[in-house]
């Protein structure tokens, strides 16, 4: 026990030693809080759009005094033909032409039919779909009014309710994909290459030489990290909690049961790694390449799994992630408890077993 | 000459020797190129419902079949009290609920009016605000129906209509892939570039070669022209598989601007991009101080670039940050000569930015190099 314990105090200071290291390991879930808390947003604002009005009557003063009163628009005006407009298109950043054809309002009160044009720049899309729906929106709206006075028979009003998020903050959705995220890279990636560095530079022998049994020596790389990780859990739910605003509704205790068991699934994982790779440029890109952007894509917080087509919804089954991802949603914000998420856990403490199993067994005590 | 012709046999041996590494560089990219864009995918579709309905009336019965039938919603439960549907929710087996009252078609025939309620599971905000929005379209269209019906009023009644008609220019198909391929694309290619240029010259310091490489008489910029020179080279690789293999021949997508024009702006990008690898490379002392800092800065450029979301919709701060990130230009050029067809006089701002970024970043990075060492 005490030889283990000096094994684990030898990888504390490995880690502490490399300060640059660790302010970017701590770095790193601040940064994404504050990025997808602030920054990264799927909601439109300030796109750049053009207006030809060719009409410039009271009924397009009044459509365009509505366009500017939100903060989607940063409107220009001006006339423009359809070749100006692509030109427009290519070399600025200009997402929407809105035309409004000569007499618009004289043929809207006497003819009772306007019409409007809209082209879309849909390079992007689903801004291009999102600023049609926007624009079309409020050119109805406008449309209402000029109805107003006639009476309404047989008015159905619904009312709709948001649940667990009324102020439909982006970062409610991105936290718990933050959590998931964090934690699986950090310790997978720091596991991996911690050892296969024993290897690279040769110190691999003395350790599995020494008296400690091989395995501790690989359980004592671990333990360092699964600290760090627990530190980066506790610095984004405060974050989540104090700066975002996001608290936590379902038990805490729980909340941190079921990451402990995320970070010994990475961090098997990370063994796992080590084990089938010699060098650490191998050990990173098998880290990076094969995780950090699979995990973003089907953790499911930035794009809903459930679009995807159907081999890429079954791959998704095997990101330990996604799992982790639904528990917390589920322990966070919807406040449940653990008869809603068993079935999870179960996945989840399957996953650690197997690859814990796997890395064990390719663990080789002998270096060729 | 002939020492940087040695020294590249050196580099270009030590890259092709290493056989864990090569699929790594050469495949991994390809295969994410191929199931990326098939993932990221934002539509908001297959909305799945949860109805209680207390009324049981043929007007309730229209409203659910209107709903159903309108194609973004998927009938996930019928049930008879809003605790059962809410139990879906919480299962995330639903997405959200109408409850449709009792008397409500009794409700609207006498008093003209009634409430329908609404409840969207709201974690996803902006598959939250869609969703109620189609809903909400539904009814009021429902509405408009059973008005007519009801209260036979011509169909035509002289009230002021304007037409809205849109039109799509450079992607008439809304093809969501056609935005995201040249994007991750970009993105690949610059992971693979910084990393291993990064850890390239790191790896140098910590095996210890690098001492010896410099007490040989090769000059500084030999020796890092022959660590840019054969990344460079892959970085144009993996580019020209992704665009004219993958995304032509997978993808459909045809460039529509000028190839030569990408290619000259690749050249550019790619010499600031090892640039930021090289100087990673001097700040750090292990390769895993140099993989920590060099994903760090990719992680920010992937989620700052514009990648996923537009960069005008983000906060003043984030706006300016944004602008300082060389991947930022490179996604917009891509997309502007892809998709749009846009010239040399389109992005001629982009080049002068990117020489830029290609000075800067490799004069700190050369600068940085000579005080170390």
């Amino acid at each position: 026990m005490k030889q283990f314990l000096s094994f684990v105090k030898k990888e504390f200071y490995h880690v502490f030693r490399d300060s640059k290291t660790l302010l970017i390991l701590f770095g790193i879930p601040i940064v994404l809080i504050v990025l997808f808390g602030f920054a990264v947003t799927n909601e439109i604002k300030d796109a750049k759009i053009v207006i030809c009005d060719y009409a410039k009557d009271i009924a397009t003063q009044n459509i365009i005094q509505k366009l500017e009163a939100g903060n989607q628009f940063k409107i220009s005006n001006n006339l423009m033909s359809h070749t100006d407009i692509e030109n427009a298109f290519k070399a600025e950043n200009i997402k929407l032409a809105i035309i409004f054809p000569a007499h618009f309002n004289e043929d809207l009160l006497h003819l009772n039919k306007a019409q409007v044009q809209i082209i879309a720049d849909a390079s992007d899309p689903n801004t291009a779909n999102t600023l049609t729906n926007y624009v079309t929106v409020i050119i109805m709206d406008y449309q209402k009014e000029l109805i107003k006075n006639k009476s309404n028979p047989y008015t159905i009003s619904p009312e709709i309710r948001m649940l667990y998020n009324p102020e439909l903050k982006g970062a409610t959705n991105f936290v718990p994909g933050i959590m998931a995220l964090v934690l699986l890279l950090v310790c997978v990636l720091m596991t991996a290459v911690s050892i296969v560095r024993e290897k690279e530079t040769g110190t691999m022998e003395v350790l599995l030489v020494s008296p400690i049994s091989p395995f501790l020596v690989i359980i004592s790389k671990a333990i360092p990290y699964l600290f760090l990780s627990l530190i980066n859990l506790a610095v984004i739910l405060l974050l989540s909690v104090f700066l975002l605003e996001i608290p936590v509704n379902g038990s805490i205790w729980l909340l941190i049961a079921e990451s402990a068991l995320l970070i010994i699934c990475a961090l098997s994982l990370g063994l796992l790694i080590s084990n089938i790779t010699q060098s650490q440029q191998s050990a990173m890109l098998i880290s990076l390449m094969g995780m950090l952007v699979p995990t973003l894509l089907f953790t499911g917080f930035m794009f809903p799994i459930e679009n995807m087509p159907v081999p890429l919804q079954i791959i998704s089954n095997i990101f330990p992630s996604k799992w982790y991802y639904i528990i917390v949603k589920s322990i966070m914000i919807k406040g449940l408890g653990i008869s809603a998420i068993w079935k999870e856990t179960f996945i989840l403490f399957g996953t650690t077993f197997f690859l814990l199993f796997v890395s064990l067994k390719t663990f080789n005590n002998r270096l060729s | 000459m002939r020492t940087l012709k040695l020294l590249l046999r050196k580099e270009f041996k030590q890259i092709f020797r290493n056989k864990a590494l090569l699929p790594l560089i050469f495949v991994v990219p390809i295969v994410q190129l191929l199931i990326l864009p098939l993932a990221a995918d934002y539509e908001v579709k297959n909305i799945n419902i949860s109805i209680v309905d207390h009324d049981h009336s043929t007007c309730s019965q229209q409203l659910i079949s209107k709903i159903t039938a309108s194609g973004y919603f998927q009938l996930a439960d019928y049930g008879a009290s809003f605790n059962q549907a809410f139990k879906q929710i919480e299962k995330d087996k639903s997405d959200l609920i109408l409850e449709i009252p009792e008397h409500f078609e009794n409700n609207l025939l006498r008093e003209n009016s009634d409430k329908l309620f609404i409840a969207v599971n709201a974690i996803n905000g902006v598959k939250a605000g869609l969703g109620g929005a189609y809903l909400n379209q539904i009814i009021t269209s429902f509405n408009n129906d059973i008005r007519v019906k009801w209260s036979q009023q011509p169909r035509f009644s002289p009230i002021p209509q304007i037409e809205v008609t849109s039109s799509n220019w450079f992607n008439k198909f809304m093809n969501y892939r056609f935005f995201m391929v040249p994007g991750i694309l970009v993105v690949l290619v610059t992971m693979v570039c910084a990393y291993m240029c990064a850890l390239n010259i790191v790896k140098e310091k910590e095996v210890g070669t690098i001492e010896q490489i410099n007490v040989t008489p090769i000059k500084k910029y030999q020796f890092i022209l022959a660590k840019i020179i054969p990344f460079w080279l892959i970085g144009m690789f993996i580019f020209s598989v992704g665009l004219f293999i993958v995304a032509r021949l997978i993808f459909g997508i045809m460039p529509v601007g000028s190839i030569f024009l990408l290619y000259a702006y690749l050249s550019i990008y790619l010499i600031a991009l090892l640039g930021l690898g090289l100087l990673i490379s001097t700040f750090a002392e292990t390769q895993q101080q140099a993989m920590s800092i060099a994903f760090f800065f990719i992680m920010i450029f992937m989620l700052m670039s514009g990648l996923f979301t537009s960069i005008d919709s983000m906060p003043t701060w984030a706006y300016y940050i944004a602008k300082c990130i060389p991947v930022t230009y490179f996604i917009e050029v891509v997309r502007m000569i892809i998709l749009k067809g846009s010239g040399f006089t389109d992005i001629k701002y982009h080049f002068l930015i990117m020489i830029g970024f290609t000075i800067l970043l490799n004069g700190l990075a050369i600068w940085n190099y000579k005080k170390t060492s």
